[in-house]
């Protein structure tokens, strides 16, 4: 199976496209017809300057201004920091500092999980549905519904569940008698916060997980599970010698698609918490917006962003790097 | 092929472990819906005591939730469309030629992924403010404004999907075309196109589906008479009550549409996905 | 327009966006000039003070109408709910295009002043909306700055009150307290947790509502939240305050820990409607409210939130919602007469019942509530024992970041039993060190 190292994916090697046979000739004489590809891409290219580039680099300078609420009426004004909204930032002993790397912290907490068990989810699930039986149909339609589900919506019923008093979450774990009435536990202020959030981060994600990997699934030969039975592989060594290998490509993208989404998302604790995040559910993207549009401090989030972006570079570059190679070494 | 007990234990599991997390949200959506404001404020039942319809009927005036509607079937329509157009055009570049620059595109389109969303809140307002002084054009407050926004939003995951697509269809469809005297734009629509038909779809669904549920942008981007669906279903919590059952059902109505169009276009989600991004 | 060096740099490095981000800072200020309003359009931008926004939109449209017909002006109004108007504001204000006229809470006041974007309020402009003396002073008070030109003048005022439920106090023989002991140990007496039955409710998880009671009962210890122009959170009158207030749910216990998670600044209300409490604190808006809950407006009595025995008798912030116009407004003279209009007397008696305010204007009687008792007693607080917020620029940080602090040290309580004193001060630092970084 060709994987994604032959096509044009984040940051990778050059694509190899088919039609590579005009290629040499292109450096010494224009072929006619060779403006048509940058005729093509230029839409893109134009709505991609205005909306993702123009944007971002006027983030980058934002975060080297004091961009204060006192200044955010008149920019001009602003004066120029250099670095200093950055080793504010950096300054892990400093109080702002110190809230930046909980923070952080606790968004490679909250990622860590919410990738691994959705894609476990969705891997379970996939390949529980990888046999045809009766009810299948119906389940895998019932499995994509939360993806589905607009973002708002299915978030807003969890924090209904959540409740404190009036929540299905409390009223089974009573019933159960996991908790008594009256000390019903809290899900969304104090520590529990953030196994709630984590909860329906996976419960949003993981249909993708399932999606991708059930499609992966369909394009492992059949035989090939013939052959590991024949050999007496039991079934979960099937899973291990046949199934996994047979899906490295579509996870080496799921797991960085999942991973930058993950990291990334702010509707989920938004929209839970209504605005009043308790700390144990302060994740980057909310940090970043309550510095920069609650407390006003542009220039600050800014900076916070870009050193947030360099980071998610350099995991993307490394993982990249290391999975090319390791299925250069598999190929 | 024989199955063992394990596997059937393991089917049945996860099978009921996930069926449960996914359907008790929705179920709880939908009771509630169906219950007076007292009794959804009071301790949880599981059925409704006082079943009634009346949310249904409040929330379209609680709420202008019908112009809403409208507003959001035209954004997310038309960032779709475009979106899925222009997504084509650039896959296709980048599919099948090898041009100056290619790496540069592709590279920059998907590296934006990486960045904050919330980070660009504020400059993309910045800049169409700027787009309205200079060129006259309204951008802010208006369909067109979140529109462009979200086809850009989509067109990266969209490009590289569907140039991954383009590169699974053989190029001796295009050679036999180009004998056959064809430009290479009607080798597009007339060759290429049809057989990635699932990838378009794949796209269209994924782009309608973004711009349907969008909170952030939409919220600082509309006003009242852009304002989309999402944006909408937060106006039922106010300065003198949460109405919860109204939440839902309003939850309700502006996911049916979705979740039944996209439940109908699964198959061709998945076969864009397995051609596209998968292989 | 005078571009420093480095601006030109960052200028060239950016490109063509931030030239003409630079721009937007010198094309603001169109001006008046207009001989005639006859024809303008204004933009209003109203907050949500009603049932729910489309309430809002029947009740001021009638009144927009009249202006239409006495001035020929049109008025268009948006109301904008209370989770996206102040990020919208700031946008507005940041961009430099924004509406004609909007609605502010006035604790914003000092922060927005201190941006400029609002037309300040002075001699001329101040006279063209009927003079500063129709005002509340206290209340115009809340306008700005400390010392400045106000930007903003009041519209509908708003106080704090301690509703207390006439039959559980009868039944058990008590009188409305005074004092903050009596208030403690009555509700003490009214506590039946195993019945679910609270001496007092709080909305224990809203930053808004916690931060107004940092304020009241710093201002009871006399303590000041501000040394000039900069935060000082954790002296110890502002921490004992809190301790205060946060011993209610923590020491005293007549305050259901379950009130930490409530946030909407509703749920307090119901349950005092349900007879679950017998005490809340709240704006005066509460009646319409309580009555929707099935609580009629004579089974309830208001006295002003006690100070403790010894402190001063502050029993709430001046509340409310004020005016302000852009500056850069292109229809200057409209907007003023629009703010006239909003805040002249047969304005404000109009509006005063559906949104439940006290009159911001001198000598004119509420009519917030058919209730003469409850009306005199909000007038009194409002006029007499209220303060306004720090007049600070900080002020907005202050009330996110002190809030939230307050929240926490409610959620620590509510999840695990206990906050210290130190704890207190340490939640009250970091909201110091943070409103410290949003200047």
């Amino acid at each position: 199976m060709t994987v994604t190292t032959e096509k044009p994916t984040i940051a990778g090697p050059p694509a190899r496209p088919a039609a590579s046979s005009g290629s040499q000739r292109a450096k010494k004489r224009r072929l006619p017809g060779w403006w048509l590809p940058l005729v093509l891409i230029a839409p893109a290219v134009v709505l991609e300057l205005l909306i993702h580039v123009a944007p971002m680099l006027v983030g980058i300078w934002m975060s080297f201004i004091k961009l204060t609420q006192l200044y955010i009426a008149n920019w001009s004004a602003a004066p120029f920091l250099g670095f200093g909204n950055y080793s504010v930032s950096l300054d892990f002993s400093g109080p702002q500092g110190a809230a930046l790397l909980q923070s952080f912290l606790t968004t490679c907490l909250f990622t860590i999980v919410v990738v691994g068990v959705s894609w476990s989810f969705g891997m379970a699930a996939a390949v529980a549905l990888q046999r045809s039986f009766f009810g299948r149909g119906v389940l895998r339609t019932l499995f994509l519904i939360p993806y589905a589900v607009p973002m708002y919506a299915g978030i807003i019923a969890w924090k209904f569940m959540f409740q404190q008093q009036t929540g299905v979450i409390n009223h089974v774990l009573t019933s159960l008698h996991l908790t008594s009435a009256g000390h019903e536990p809290f899900w969304l202020i104090g520590s529990n916060a953030l196994p709630s959030v984590i909860i329906v981060a996976i419960w949003r994600t993981w249909p993708f997980a399932f999606l991708m990997l059930m499609a992966g699934l369909q394009s492992i030969p059949e035989d090939l599970y013939e052959a590991a039975a024949l050999d007496g592989a039991k079934p979960f060594r099937q899973w291990r010698s046949v199934t996994l290998p047979g899906l490295g490509g579509v996870n080496r993208v799921l797991l960085l698609v999942l991973f930058l989404w993950t990291f990334n998302d702010f509707n989920t604790p938004f929209i839970l918490f209504g605005g009043n995040e308790p700390p144990a559910g302060d994740l980057i993207s909310i940090h970043i917006y309550n510095t920069s549009f609650v407390n006003l401090n542009f220039g600050f989030g800014s900076a916070m962003s870009v050193l947030l972006l360099l980071f998610l570079l350099v995991v993307t570059g490394i993982y990249l790097f290391i999975s090319n190679r390791r299925s250069d070494d598999n190929a | 092929m024989r199955e063992t007990t394990g596997i059937k234990v393991f089917r049945t599991i996860t099978i009921v472990i996930l069926a449960l997390f996914v359907v008790v949200p929705l179920y709880i959506m939908i009771t509630t819906s169906v219950k007076p404001l007292g009794d959804v404020q009071g301790a949880f039942s599981w059925l409704p005591t006082h079943f009634t319809l009346q949310p249904f009927i409040d929330i379209w005036r609680t709420v202008p939730l019908g112009s809403y509607f409208i507003n959001s079937i035209i954004v997310s329509l038309s960032a779709s469309v475009l979106s899925v157009v222009v997504a084509i055009f650039a896959s296709y570049a980048v599919s099948r030629w090898r041009f100056r620059g290619r790496t540069v595109f592709t590279t920059t389109v998907l590296s934006t992924q990486m960045f904050p969303g919330v980070l660009f809140l504020l400059p993309l307002y910045l800049i169409f403010i700027n787009i309205n002084q200079t060129f006259g054009v309204q951008l802010v407050g208006t369909r067109p404004g979140l529109i462009i926004t979200y086809l850009t939003f989509t067109l990266p995951f969209s490009i590289w999907m569907l140039s991954g697509y383009f590169d699974n269809i053989p190029r001796e469809l295009d050679e036999a075309a180009k004998v056959d005297g064809a430009s290479a734009l009607v080798t597009l629509f007339r060759v290429v196109l049809p057989v990635a038909r699932p990838g378009v779809i794949a796209v269209l669904v994924y782009s309608f589906m973004t711009a349907w549920g969008e909170v952030l942008f939409a919220s600082v981007l509309t006003t009242e008479t852009s304002r989309t669906l999402a944006v909408g279903l937060g106006e039922y919590s106010t300065e003198v009550n949460v109405y919860w059952n109204q939440i839902m059902a309003a939850s309700l109505v502006v996911s049916v549409p979705i979740v039944v169009g996209f439940l109908l276009l699964q198959r061709n989600f998945v076969a864009g996905l397995t051609a596209g991004a998968v292989k | 327009m005078y571009f420093p060096r480095r601006k030109k740099l960052a200028a060239a490095i950016v490109g063509a966006a931030s030239i003409a981000l630079l721009a937007t800072g010198c094309s603001s200020g169109g001006g008046s000039g207009a001989s005639s309003d006859k024809g303008t359009t204004l933009t209003y931008w109203a907050s949500n003070q009603g049932t729910s926004l489309a309430n809002d939109k029947a009740v001021l449209t009638p009144e927009l109408k009249k202006f239409e017909k006495q001035t020929g002006i049109k008025v268009n109004l948006e109301v904008v709910g209370w989770n996206n108007l102040q990020t919208r504001i700031n946008t507005a204000v940041t961009s430099g295009v924004g509406p004609d006229v909007v609605n502010i809470g006035n604790t914003w006041a000092p922060y927005l002043s201190a941006t400029g974007a609002f037309l300040p309020y002075d001699t001329a402009n101040m006279a063209a909306i009927g003079g500063k003396g129709k005002f509340v002073e206290t209340a115009l008070a809340t306008g700005g700055e400390e010392g400045k030109t106000v930007t903003s003048v009041p519209l509908y005022g708003l106080a704090y009150g301690l509703y207390y439920n006439k039959k559980m106090f009868a039944d058990a023989g008590l009188t409305a307290p005074t004092t903050w002991e009596e208030m403690v140990s009555d509700a003490k007496k009214l506590t039946d947790s195993s019945k679910g039955v609270w001496g007092m409710g709080l909305e224990a998880g809203s930053y808004t509502e916690n931060v107004h009671f940092a304020f009241i009962t710093a201002e009871q210890n006399g303590a000041a939240l501000f040394k000039g122009t900069k935060p000082d959170f954790t002296s110890g009158g502002v921490v004992s305050g809190v301790e205060r207030y946060l011993d209610l749910m923590q020491t005293d216990k007549v305050v259901n820990p379950s009130n930490a998670q409530y946030t909407n600044g509703t749920e307090a209300s119901a349950d005092f409607a349900k007879g679950k409490v017998a005490m809340i604190v709240n704006q005066d808006n509460a009646g319409p409210n309580l009555e929707a809950d099935g609580m009629a407006a004579s089974d309830y009595g208001v006295v002003a939130i006690p100070a403790p025995a010894g402190g001063k008798k502050i029993s709430s912030g001046i509340q409310g919602i004020n005016l302000s116009v852009f500056k850069n407004t292109k229809h200057k003279d409209a907007a003023l007469k629009f703010v006239k209009f909003m805040t002249s007397e047969a304005t404000q008696g109009v509006l005063g019942r559906p949104y439940a305010s006290i009159p911001v204007l001198k000598g004119v009687a509420p009519t917030f509530t058919s209730d003469a008792a409850i009306a005199k007693t909000f007038s009194d607080i409002y006029n007499n024992a209220s303060k306004p917020y720090p007049l600070v620029p900080l002020e907005g940080a202050f009330e996110t970041n002190v809030g939230n602090a307050v929240n926490n040290l409610f959620a620590t309580i509510a999840t695990k039993g206990s906050v210290s004193t130190s704890d207190i001060k340490a939640g009250l630092q970091s909201a110091e060190d943070k409103t410290n970084a949003a200047g």
